[in-house]
């Protein structure tokens, strides 16, 4: 997918003043490369190549070193992704708590063809995740920026229907 | 299941206190509480008397490597050349690990606390809290905290009015294993890929920024006010085996067990009373098969050794483990442990930096050939194979991970090889093996 709009700048006004905030945070631009991707992620649903070369721009970087440090961390989404983001962790504890079904209720639910593709809606993205670091609370699922602990299947519909 | 409960009886509640109290969120509650006294006590103390009660009170590194806190903060320079950095490592991934979250979640004050203490004593300004990029709901508590801590004079310029600047900031990480490494976490501060960085230089000399640093696992921190409020001595009693091992730790169980959730004992506690008592034993009609007292980083152990484990540092290595981070994972007979061990060395594949090339094409062989076994397409040399392979991750690479990949390989095989013989024997029915 490509977009098809006109690439919106993300620092200026606000935005830009909140940037100007979390730089006085490090010693040098750089350091808020991580925070940056994040604000453009936060306002676009993804980071482009586009977005890529504005925050080399506003923090004196070169844009190879802004993708090599966007590809490097997985929740950055390099490609657009459904309306609302479902990862579910399906490492070792929670696999043997039934995380499986947790993931294959989800893409039920949503329409989702498979992991990774987004449902024909455009509303959903299903992933699987490495540990989200809530074990004892099988299975975690992180939607959006909401983090539910304790899901199960017969819980999915509803969950789906709330974020529909 | 999980948070809030009860506190078991046999738990020793130091960090977890306050866990399921909405209240102790704000400032005002943990002020109720008695918080943020110890950090004014301790701006009025000399810095090296903080440095050697935290030495001599024998805390350790509850991240998973163990090292002794109070020996770390004395390899900063005395004498300061430039700025010191603390780094409160709130990245917690190991999989079967999940007390930092609820640290942060119920007391955010108590780990502000930690830090700020920890700061004055190794004269870092600054303190960067690294938290994985999932965790949402932390991240959000701790940000609200720390405005609420800036509000109050608690940190700033003059923290506390003493006149001394202690800084805070939450850094958040965006989904990589490997951050949660020392020095990945800081060329992830940095604002660069999480690749760890080759030691020595080691972080005192030269850490974050190329300055002296130290880093700190939350729960470690968060240990810090309760000794310089009670005493070195007071901490160090708190043992039930090995002197060696003090204090209080948080134990994260999860897996096939009645009552998962982190529960807090003394050091030297019994993983077996852990499982039965205060889990609640196995699922009705199941029994204990193996576990992985640690983090998934650790050998697992049969039952019989877990049943026979001590849990503190020196009672995990004498069953042939470690005590890593305190993540206990627990399989009762119906798991398929070839089937589980593929799950995690997927993990290690997935999480792998791939800077070093035994890690990089290690890890995935090893997953590779696990799901061959799996699919019912393992030959007769496999097992050896894998075992060849694990040598080759060990010990040979920048960080840890690659050991890490290895120690379920290694120990399965050693301790479950008839569930791998009977896939490769086509003596159990091939198991669609997740991709």
């Amino acid at each position: 997918m490509h977009q098809k709009t006109e690439y919106q700048p993300v620092f200026t006004g606000d935005q830009r003043r909140k940037l100007d905030e979390i730089l006085t945070r490090y010693p040098n631009k750089q350091a808020a490369l991580l925070p940056a991707l994040w604000m453009v992620q936060d306002t676009h649903g993804w980071i482009s190549q586009a977005a890529m070369a504005e925050v080399a721009e506003v923090l004196d970087l070169t844009a190879a070193h802004v993708e090599g440090v966007a590809t490097f961390y997985t929740m950055f989404h390099k490609h657009p992704v459904g309306e609302h983001f479902i990862q579910v962790c399906t490492t070792s504890p929670c696999n043997v708590c039934g995380a499986e079904d947790v993931v294959a209720a989800f893409l039920q639910h949503t329409g989702c063809d498979e992991l990774g593709a987004t449902s024909p809606d455009g509303k959903f993205t299903v992933l699987e995740v490495e540990c989200l670091g809530a074990c004892g609370f099988a299975t975690p699922v992180l939607i959006d920026d909401d983090f539910i602990d304790g899901v199960t299947p017969d819980m999915v519909p509803e969950l789906v229907a709330r974020y529909r | 299941m999980g948070y809030p409960h009860e506190p078991h009886p046999k738990e020793t509640v130091l960090l977890s206190k306050y866990f399921g109290e909405q209240q102790t969120r704000t400032y005002d509650g943990w002020v109720e509480r008695g918080g943020y006294k110890t950090l004014k006590m301790a701006l009025s103390m000399d810095r090296q008397h903080i440095i050697d009660e935290v030495k001599e009170s024998g805390l350790r590194g509850r991240g998973g490597a163990g090292f002794p806190a109070g020996v770390k903060w004395n390899f900063m320079p005395k004498e300061r050349s430039g700025p010191h950095y603390l780094c409160c490592n709130a990245d917690e991934s190991e999989p079967g690990t999940f007390k930092d979250r609820e640290i942060m979640r119920w007391t955010p004050h108590a780990l502000i606390e930690g830090c700020a203490i920890t700061q004055y004593a190794i004269q870092a300004e600054v303190c960067y809290i690294y938290i994985r990029g999932e965790f949402t709901e932390a991240i959000g508590i701790m940000e609200r905290a720390l405005a609420e801590a800036y509000d109050h004079g608690v940190l700033g310029q003059n923290a506390m009015g003493s006149g001394h600047q202690i800084d805070m900031f939450v850094h958040r990480g965006a989904g990589a294993y490997i951050c949660g490494e020392e020095t990945a976490l800081m060329n992830s501060i940095e604002g660069k890929r999480g690749n760890p960085r080759i030691k020595p230089p080691f972080p005192a000399t030269r850490g974050l920024f190329g300055m002296p640093t130290t880093i700190n696992n939350v729960e470690t921190l968060a240990a810090v006010p309760h000794i310089i409020e009670r005493g070195s001595s007071w901490y160090k009693a708190l043992s039930l085996s090995n002197p060696k091992s003090t204090g209080t730790k948080l134990f994260s169980v999860c897996g096939q067990v009645q009552k998962p959730g982190n529960y807090e004992v003394v050091m030297g506690f019994p993983l077996k009373e852990l499982i039965y008592d205060l889990c609640g034993g196995m699922h009705r009609g199941r029994t204990l098969k193996a576990c992985i007292p640690g983090g998934s980083s650790v050998p697992i152990l049969n039952r019989d050794e877990a049943e026979a484990c001590l849990l503190d540092y020196e009672g995990a290595q004498q069953v042939g483990t470690m005590l890593g981070s305190g993540g206990v994972i627990v399989f009762d007979d119906s798991a398929d442990m070839v089937y589980q061990i593929m799950q995690l060395t997927h993990f290690y594949a997935h999480e792998s930096c791939a800077q070093c090339t035994q890690c990089r094409e290690g890890t995935a062989w090893i997953t590779r050939i696990l799901r061959r076994i799996l699919a019912g397409e393992g030959e007769s040399g496999d097992l050896g194979l894998l075992l060849e392979l694990s040598e080759h991750l060990t010990g040979r690479t920048i960080c840890p991970l690659a050991d890490s990949c290895a120690a379920p390989v290694v120990s399965g095989i050693n301790k479950f090889r008839d569930e791998f013989e009977a896939y490769i024997k086509g003596a159990k029915p091939a198991t669609a093996a997740a991709v």
